[in-house]
């Protein structure tokens, strides 16, 4: 950083933790406003346009990559680059090699939206890369784990505080998974297009191992990293409980492994399998709603603090969220109900009741905490974190609202007979029938994004902020040196 | 052993971490490739009924994946009454063996591919692609004219095919992998199998059935239409008692 100033290096790397929060900001909008764009499309296909770049199958993909990995990613790069220098109260080993991570992430998430609207894809879910992007993002995985253990190496303190563990297990994880997940023989080396290497069921499995385990490590026990740290943080309190925190990790990292083919059941995955799976996903309850009392708990005694913080309320709906979506899971991973919800859009209601409910909530509030402190300042104005708040609650509210719906509506449809024994309704039927919540999903969904929207203009403007006030600062500093 | 020493060592941490993620993948995964009856044996005459794709349907289902149908369109038909009425025989594994990687879905947002070979004829698929609203006006499919435009590339076909074998694909190279081939599939399919002839093959193909119904080019329409035409059709279930795939469940 430039210092003219001439003020010491900082005792922390905050610049690259600035570098990924913006970022994360970005890649939200972005991400998200395809979201909107793409739920607008199911409702009113016309918006294809005949378009080979933006039609749904192409555009779906971009959609996930930039939330997930994007939006999510950064946000996790950011805060666990802030979380472990601060808990381990040494700065990050390397700086070369964390921004090594941060150009190699961004590249990444960007060549890989782009080259999804051309149509050079894996047909791989949230593992769409191709093998070059997969190398990259290998490599600067590596690297990641590099810096974030080196770093924990380096720590001043003999403990080594929950949310490194949570962040720890999420980096090793995430490095398994893609790797071998994402197992290819590429057409040739100048040929984008490969082949993975398992076919049919054992591919399915491998697939929905990692696709579960996205969510399971990278968008739950990271984000409890997250939550392990701002939560306690901004109520002021220490963490309710740290034996329930023990206990709920190590249940929460060994069975999230095994929960993955509850995505196939009643497929030709043998039912040994889909069972184990299934039998999993509901042990998985307990751990999953461990981490949610832990971090609500840690609020009793302040709960006043709702009325009056903003961003405690972002944290403490996202563990509501939470909660929630980690009930729903279990119950959708029951092989009679998994019948009607599979292939409907009650999945999708429950991934985005996590998604937004949780991820985006948890870092939005994670965000609010640390912009200020990042740039030095007050935030620009909590009045619009007040907005965003209820423009993100109510809008996911009303989208996983639709969804069930949507999901439930056109599970029971499917499955109607009448009494010869003949199917009620054609597949076109119920497709006409999503028509309504898949409007009402829209309007949802075009709620959050606005919320992100007033987000990221109350980010800009604390930024500007910021530099406004160092500015003063400095030009005081001067004048006063030009008086002696 | 106290927790207390674990918080307290980086490396410990990390290895135990590592052993407790582990087992489940482990667990799960390794199995399915070593237990028999995981995937299906369909046998018919002493041959097997299921087949890599053409070289014509694999560059199909090349663009079924780059235009991302996977993402509204499952190729999995569940053991349920209404899937029977709707789509026919619940898949087996065996139908998708050749799949790298598998296009099972997990969203129907459009109904199930898994047999809608020979379901619909070529003429409507070809409509259907290019405005599917022209044939079902409630639908809210994408339209791809494109398909009908883009000449189908194919001077890369034996590496695509290479690449499959080299992940266990039986295509041939050899005559010992010809003969293997004749031996498995008979001499009909494996002749399509042979990674030497695949742009013969491949014209030929394109030519004779002519799915796009435009003679004069090859289009990616018609790599498209001849993968959906397969779907589905290797398996013939008149050839087998009822419930004789039940045991592999």
């Amino acid at each position: 950083m430039a210092d003219a100033a001439g003020r010491a290096p900082e005792q922390y790397n905050y610049d690259i933790v600035r570098r990924f929060a913006i970022m994360s900001l970005v890649w939200g909008v972005l991400g998200m406003l395809t979201g909107v764009y793409l739920a607008a499309e199911l409702a009113w296909p016309v918006l294809n346009f005949d378009i080979p770049e933006i039609t749904f199958g192409r555009l779906r993909p971009v959609h996930t990559t930039l939330v997930i990995f994007g939006f999510g990613g950064s946000a996790l790069f950011a805060t666990s680059y802030y979380v472990v220098q601060r808990t381990c109260q040494a700065r990050l080993v390397s700086d070369g090699l964390a921004a090594f991570t941060f150009w190699g992430w961004q590249v990444a998430i960007g060549i890989a939206a782009i080259s999804y609207m051309f149509g050079y894809t894996q047909a791989r879910e949230y593992a769409e890369m191709v093998w070059p992007i997969d190398l990259l993002i290998a490599v600067t995985w590596v690297a990641y784990l590099l810096v974030y253990v080196g770093t924990i190496r380096r720590r001043t303190q003999p403990h080594i505080y929950v949310a490194n563990w949570f962040f720890i297990a999420f980096i090793l994880a995430t490095a398994i998974l893609h790797i071998f997940n994402n197992m290819e023989v590429p057409v040739s080396m100048f040929s984008l297009k490969s082949y993975s290497l398992h076919a049919g069921v054992q591919d399915a499995m491998t697939q929905w191992w990692y696709g579960h385990n996205a969510v399971g490590f990278f968008l739950t026990a990271a984000f409890l990293g997250m939550m392990y740290y701002f939560v306690p943080k901004q109520a002021g309190r220490p963490i309710y409980s740290y034996r329930l925190s023990i206990i709920h990790f190590w249940a929460l990292v060994f069975l999230y492994m095994w929960v993955g083919a509850h995505h196939l059941h009643w497929t030709a995955l043998p039912d040994w399998t889909s069972t184990l799976a299934a039998t999993f996903s509901i042990l998985l309850l307990l751990p999953s709603w461990g981490g949610m009392i832990n971090g609500v708990m840690t609020l009793s005694g302040a709960w006043d603090r709702l009325r009056t913080d903003p961003i405690m309320r972002f944290l403490i709906v996202a563990l509501s969220f939470y909660g929630m979506s980690t009930f729903e899971g279990p119950m959708m991973s029951l092989k009679s109900v998994n019948a009607l919800s599979h292939y409907t859009d009650w999945t999708i209601g429950h991934v985005h009741s996590g998604a937004l409910g949780w991820v985006a909530m948890i870092s939005f509030g994670s965000l609010y905490h640390l912009i200020p402190r990042l740039f030095n300042t007050a935030i620009y104005s909590k009045r619009l974190i007040y907005l965003h708040f209820w423009l993100a609650t109510i809008g996911i509210v009303i989208y996983i609202t639709a969804m069930w719906v949507a999901g439930i509506g056109q599970g029971l449809m499917l499955r109607s007979f009448d009494e010869y024994g003949n199917l009620v309704y054609t597949f076109i039927e119920t497709v006409n029938f999503l028509h309504l919540p898949y409007m009402v999903r829209t309007f949802g969904g075009a709620l959050f994004v606005s919320g992100v929207l007033v987000m990221a203009y109350n980010v800009y403007m604390t930024v500007r902020k910021a530099r406004q006030e160092e500015a003063a600062l400095e030009a005081k500093i001067a004048a006063k040196m030009a008086r002696t | 052993m106290k927790h207390e020493q674990i918080e307290t060592n980086a490396g410990l941490l990390i290895v135990l971490t590592l052993i407790v993620i582990s087992i489940g993948g482990l667990a799960e995964i390794v199995p399915l490739y070593f237990l028999d009856g995981t995937v299906e044996e369909v046998k018919v005459a002493g041959r097997d009924t299921v087949r890599p794709y053409t070289p014509l349907e694999l560059r199909g289902r090349d663009i079924y994946q780059r235009e991302g149908c996977y993402v509204c369109h499952s190729q999995m038909i569940r053991p349920f009454r209404d899937e029977a009425l709707r789509y026919g025989h619940y898949s087996l594994a065996a139908e998708s063996k050749y799949d790298h990687p598998f296009q099972w879905g997990s969203k129907r947002t459009g109904p199930d591919l898994a047999r809608v070979g020979g379901k619909y004829s070529n003429q409507w698929h070809v409509q259907h692609l290019y405005d599917p609203r022209s044939v079902v006006p409630e639908s809210i499919m994408p339209g791809y004219p494109w398909l009908l435009k883009n000449n189908l590339a194919y001077k890369d076909i034996n590496g695509r095919m290479r690449a499959l074998k080299a992940v266990g694909v039986p295509y041939s190279e050899t005559q010992v992998e010809y003969d293997a081939n004749v031996q498995r599939f008979g001499r009909e399919a494996a002749d399509l199998l042979d990674i030497h002839s695949a742009e013969h093959n491949l014209l030929s193909q394109a030519q004779s059935s002519n799915y796009d119904g435009n003679g004069d080019t090859i289009t990616e329409m018609d790599a498209l239409v001849a993968y959906l035409q397969v779907l589905g059709t290797m398996v013939d279930f008149s050839k087998f008692d009822e419930g004789h795939f039940a045991k592999y469940r």
